[in-house]
Formats: structure tokens, sequence, C-alpha cells
């Protein structure tokens, strides 16, 4: 009732002026109380551990001993370990396989699922991956892989010749991770990516049609621009995900395989940090993580300039 | 970045086809379909052979490797897998932890998305711009001084490392609850706000309730993240009787499994057995959160 009086009635004005004026007094506080359990774990969970990790990158540290500090001697260590910088490589080659594989593929199925009846049941068993736990995806694709597992079974049958020892032959490791990774995270991209199809507008469909326009001009000229934007966003946030693979490789390969075949920097942090106890150590391979991830990031927020289209 | 987030509102996209176009059958939909087809086949198949893996026994696996089904079906697996570990006390744990989690976070990322669409006060532009910023550090960042907090506060080995990081910090949380506020009209709260009610009444009694959709979509999507969550869990927590369901899985490939493969299937399988009743009870809602997720930018 009031409600209404305020949109037409002048006379209800001036005592709602004061209360408004009460409002936002008050409001400034209820601004930082309702802020403040999530801003409490900022600090508390991102800023606080963020800014001591930059600190520990420089100093040895285990834990237990005397902290010292060693100045840039564990970004040269680390930068000089052939360890590292396999994990660093394997990093960069998974999402060198992972992303553009992955998203043409949701793509596809996207497009595909874009206007066919029935999709429901389609997408159920596309999206069943990306529910269940990475753990228990492994571990089954762990069994599924072995040089006598189900796989090579099919490949022997198929082309006459032993399948490769998928988890055990150091050429094929990163192979098998890619391949489990994007089993695993298609379903999310094609969720997303049909969504983004389903919101484009039909009038401008149908308006390409009426201009003559096929299928195929359609869905280059019309539906891949429109859907850009979420594109971007998808190989942003997959490139970002695909550097930080631990699960896969944990499980996968037993930690790395063999000679580091799949080892990850996400792995090289855990084993010099939890297992090794180098805190300091681990500290600058996750700020080169870090690094890496931002000047990915950065490369792709220059290239959106140039490919991505955004409706004005 | 951040220009793609503000002109995308999240909304609740309708997957499900509502305008059905009369056509006629074309070979190529047919192709389509058969296609679609192979790959969701290629998408279940590892599910399939885990379950089928799960009721064979190890000797049959061995003497009969291109064997499909088990004959005869053997149950004793899932008996042996839940009786190898306490599975039992895994489920509690990842369960409550779940649970407190989702009501946590709900709670937490309300208030403070209310505050950042609906209150003006000083500071909440930038303290809006450092909650996306956050979202940008990989959390193997600050995992080594996160695990040392923890042990000053004497998190170590419990729960409260997995419950409280996650409901006091979860920017993406915040960024999708303050588009959900953001698309209800101002005039809901206002009739409440000129009848005396205070912020927090309106919160509670006017604006969660109107975005209880969006609510539950976020649920679904925290509670998934917190089921399926390894690598905290795989550094914090030492004692078994702490363990999470998918660390207590993850011992299978050596303490407890070895090469018991069908033993492992079984574990797998009963491991994921919560997640796929959840998700063909309500694929629609699950499908339609996700979908906004990736709109609301994850």
């Amino acid at each position: 009732m009031t409600a209404l009086l305020t949109k037409t009635g002048a006379a209800v004005a001036p005592p709602v002026e004061r209360k408004e004026a009460g409002w936002r007094k008050r409001d400034r506080w209820w601004g930082l109380v309702f802020v403040s359990p999530q801003l409490i774990g900022m600090i508390a969970f991102v800023l606080l551990p963020f800014a001591v990790g930059l600190v520990l990158a420089f100093a040895q540290w285990d834990g237990l001993t005397q902290l010292t500090w060693v100045g840039f001697a564990n970004f040269q260590a680390q930068l000089a370990d052939p360890v590292f910088l396999r994990s660093m490589l394997n990093t960069l080659g998974l999402a060198l396989i992972t992303v553009p594989v992955g998203l043409a593929l949701s793509l596809l199925v996207a497009v595909a699922l874009d206007r066919l009846r029935g999709r429901t049941g389609y997408l159920l068993l596309y999206f069943a991956p990306v529910m269940t736990s990475s753990i228990a995806v492994s571990l089954v694709w762990q069994q599924i892989l072995r040089a006598d597992g189900p796989l090579n079974e099919a490949f022997t049958k198929v082309f006459g010749i032993p399948g490769p020892d998928w988890l055990g032959d150091p050429r094929f490791v990163l192979l098998a991770v890619s391949i489990v990774t994007i089993w695993s995270s298609m379903g999310l991209n094609v969720i997303i990516f049909l969504a983004g199809l389903q919101g484009i507008n039909p009038n401008v469909l149908e308006a390409a049609r009426v201009d003559g326009a096929g299928p195929l001009r359609t869905m280059m000229q019309i539906r891949l621009p429109l859907l850009s934007p979420v594109v971007f966003f998808s190989t942003v946030v997959a490139v970002i995900s695909s550097f930080q693979t631990f699960d896969v490789v944990f499980i996968l390969t037993k930690g790395g395989g063999p000679e580091n075949s799949a080892r990850t920097i996400v792995y090289q942090i855990y084993d010099e940090g939890f297992v090794h106890f180098q805190f300091g150590m681990a500290s600058a391979a996750s700020i080169i993580l870090l690094v890496l991830t931002l000047v990915v990031t950065a490369v792709q927020l220059g290239l959106q300039r140039r490919f991505v289209h955004y409706e004005s | 970045m951040a220009t793609s987030l503000q002109q995308r509102p999240a909304r609740i996209v309708r997957l499900s086809p509502r305008r059905r176009p009369a056509r006629s059958v074309k070979m190529s939909r047919i192709i389509l379909h058969v296609l679609l087809a192979v790959g969701g086949f290629l998408m279940v198949a590892p599910f399939l052979w885990m379950l089928l893996t799960s009721f064979k026994t190890l000797p049959q696996i061995l003497a009969n490797p291109l064997g499909l089904f088990p004959a005869p079906w053997n149950f004793a697996n899932y008996v042996d897998a839940w009786n190898a570990a306490p599975f039992g006390l895994a489920y509690w744990n990842s369960i409550y932890i779940c649970v407190l989690t989702v009501a946590g976070t709900i709670l937490t990322a309300s208030m403070a998305a209310y505050a950042f669409a609906r209150i003006e006060f000083k500071g909440s532009k930038f303290l809006f711009i450092l909650f996306l910023a956050t979202q940008m550090v990989p959390q193997q960042v600050t995992i080594v001084p996160l695990y040392m907090i923890f042990s000053k506060l004497g998190w170590v080995d419990t729960h409260l490392a997995l419950i409280i990081p996650a409901v006091l910090c979860n920017p993406f949380a915040v960024f999708l609850v303050r588009q959900f506020i953001r698309s209800l009209p101002v005039e809901l709260e206002e009739a409440a706000r000129l009848d005396g009610a205070g912020r927090w009444r309106i919160l509670f009694s006017i604006v969660m309730p109107n975005i209880k959709p969006g609510l539950a979509a976020l649920s679904i999507v925290v509670a998934l993240g917190a089921w399926n969550n390894f690598f905290l869990p795989l550094i914090v927590l030492n004692s078994e009787n702490q363990f999470t369901v998918p660390l207590l899985l993850s011992q299978f490939t050596g303490q407890y499994g070895g090469i018991n493969y069908s033993l492992v299937m079984a574990a797998s399988a009963i491991s994921i057995v919560p997640m796929l009743i959840a998700f063909l009870i309500g694929n629609r809602r699950i499908l339609n959160s996700m979908a906004m997720s990736g709109m609301g930018g994850s």
C-alpha cells in the first residue's frame, strides 16, 4: 500500500524522505556488517595466505627449523630443475591438448543438440562424468587404460596390433591424462554452450533465413559470432582449470607417471610442500604457476578484442 | 572479462524444448542422432564397464578379459569394499560437511551479495572488484600458507578446515547471488522498508524467498564442489576416521585395492551413488544451474 502511495502521492513525500535519510546513515554500517563474513574469509583464507606465500617463496623453511632468507634461490632452483621444467612442459602440453579438443568437441555436440528434440536424454549421458568425483573417474580409467585393459582389447580387435601401454609408456601417459580430462569436463562445456545457443534471439536467425542464408552460413556468421563471448569465457576457464590439474594425475599415474611424464606444476607444489616439506620451494613453484596463469589470461584478453563479438 | 560478466545477467535457461518445429524426418537428422548416441555411449561406457566389472570376481576377470557380462553376478565385492574401509563413516563425514557448507555459503553469500546489490556504503565498489579479483588466485598458490594458518588455529585433521574457508570465502557465490538480487525490482523491498523492516528482515523475508530458484541452483553447485573436493582434504586430513568419500576412495589404489580390480570398481560405484541419484532426481535443475554457473562465470 505504502509503496503505491509513494509512487503517486506527493502528500507522503516529506516523511518518506526523512526515513530514507535515516536509512542511508544506518546502511553504511549494515553494508559492512553484511559483507563482513565473506570479507573476513577473503582476508584470512586468500589475501593473507597469498601475502605469506609471496614471502615464503624467498625463504627456505621446512616448517620446523629456523627460516632462512634465500632471495631468488628457490626460483632459480625450480627453473634449473629438470623435474620442474618437465612439469611445466606437461602442464602447458595438457592445456594445448585438452582445451582446443575439449572445447571443439563440446561445441560440436552443443550445436547438434541445439535444435534437436529429446535432447535431455543426451544431455544426461554427456553430463554424467561431470557429476562424478575425479577420484572415482580416475580409478575407473586406470583400469580401462591398463595395458591388458578393455580399451586395448578393442584396439587389438579393430587394428590387429596391440595397443600402447597408456599408463606405463612415457610417450602416452600425458595423452591418457588428456583423454580422461576431456571426457570428464566435456559435459559442462556442452551445457554452457547450449545455454548460450538457446539464448540467441530466434528473430535474428529468422531474419538471416529470410535473407537467404543457408545453415552453414547462419552458423559461421551468426551463431558462432553471437556465441563468441561464451566460447571466450569457457576458454579462459578451461585454461585456468587445466593449469590446476592434479586429481587425475595423482590417481591415474600414481604421482606423475614414468619419468615424470605426466607430472604437473600442481603435483610439483604438492610434492615439494606436503611430501618433502620444502615450503619455500613449493611457494616458488606456486608463484610460477600464478605468473603463468596471469600471462596466459592476459594474452587471451588481448586476443578477445580481435575475435570476440559483443552485442551492443 | 569484467564486461562480459556484467553484460550477462544470470538467468535460467530453458534446456528442454518448448517450441517444436514441425518438420519431416530428414536423413541428416537420423545421422545426427546416430553420432550423438555413439558419443553418448562413449561418455557412459566407463560407468557401464565399472558396473559390470564390480560384479565379477578376480579369477573371472583374469580368466576371461574379453568377457563383458559377469557369470554369475557376484554381489560380494560390494560387501567386501564396504567392509574393507570405513565407508559408512566417510559417507557421514561427506554428507554433514556438504550440508553445513551449503547452508553456510547460502547465508554468507546472500548477506554480502545483498550489500553489494542494494546498499550504498563506502568502499563497496572497491571491495566488489577485490572479490572478483581473488577468484583469479588458484587455490594451489595459497595452499602452503593456508596449511600453516590451519595448523595455528588447530584445524589440521579436522573438518573445520574444509567447512569454514568454504563458507566464509566464495566470491563466485557472492557474484552469482548479486546477479539474482539485481534482477529483482527494488519496489519489492520498498514497502517493507517503509513499514520499518530492517535490512536483516528485508533480506530474510523478502529478498531470499524471491530468489529461491537461484539459491537452489547455487546450492547444487556448492554441494557438488564440497562432495567431490579432493585436494584440500588430501592435505589437511590425516586420520582415517576423518576421511571424506573421495579421500577414502583414493586409498583404494594402494592400501585396500592393490590389483583387486573388481573391489576397486565396487568401491568406486559405492562412492558415486549419492551424486548419481541426486542427478537422476534433479537433472533438469542441475543442468540449468550448471548452465547458469557458466553465465555467471566461474
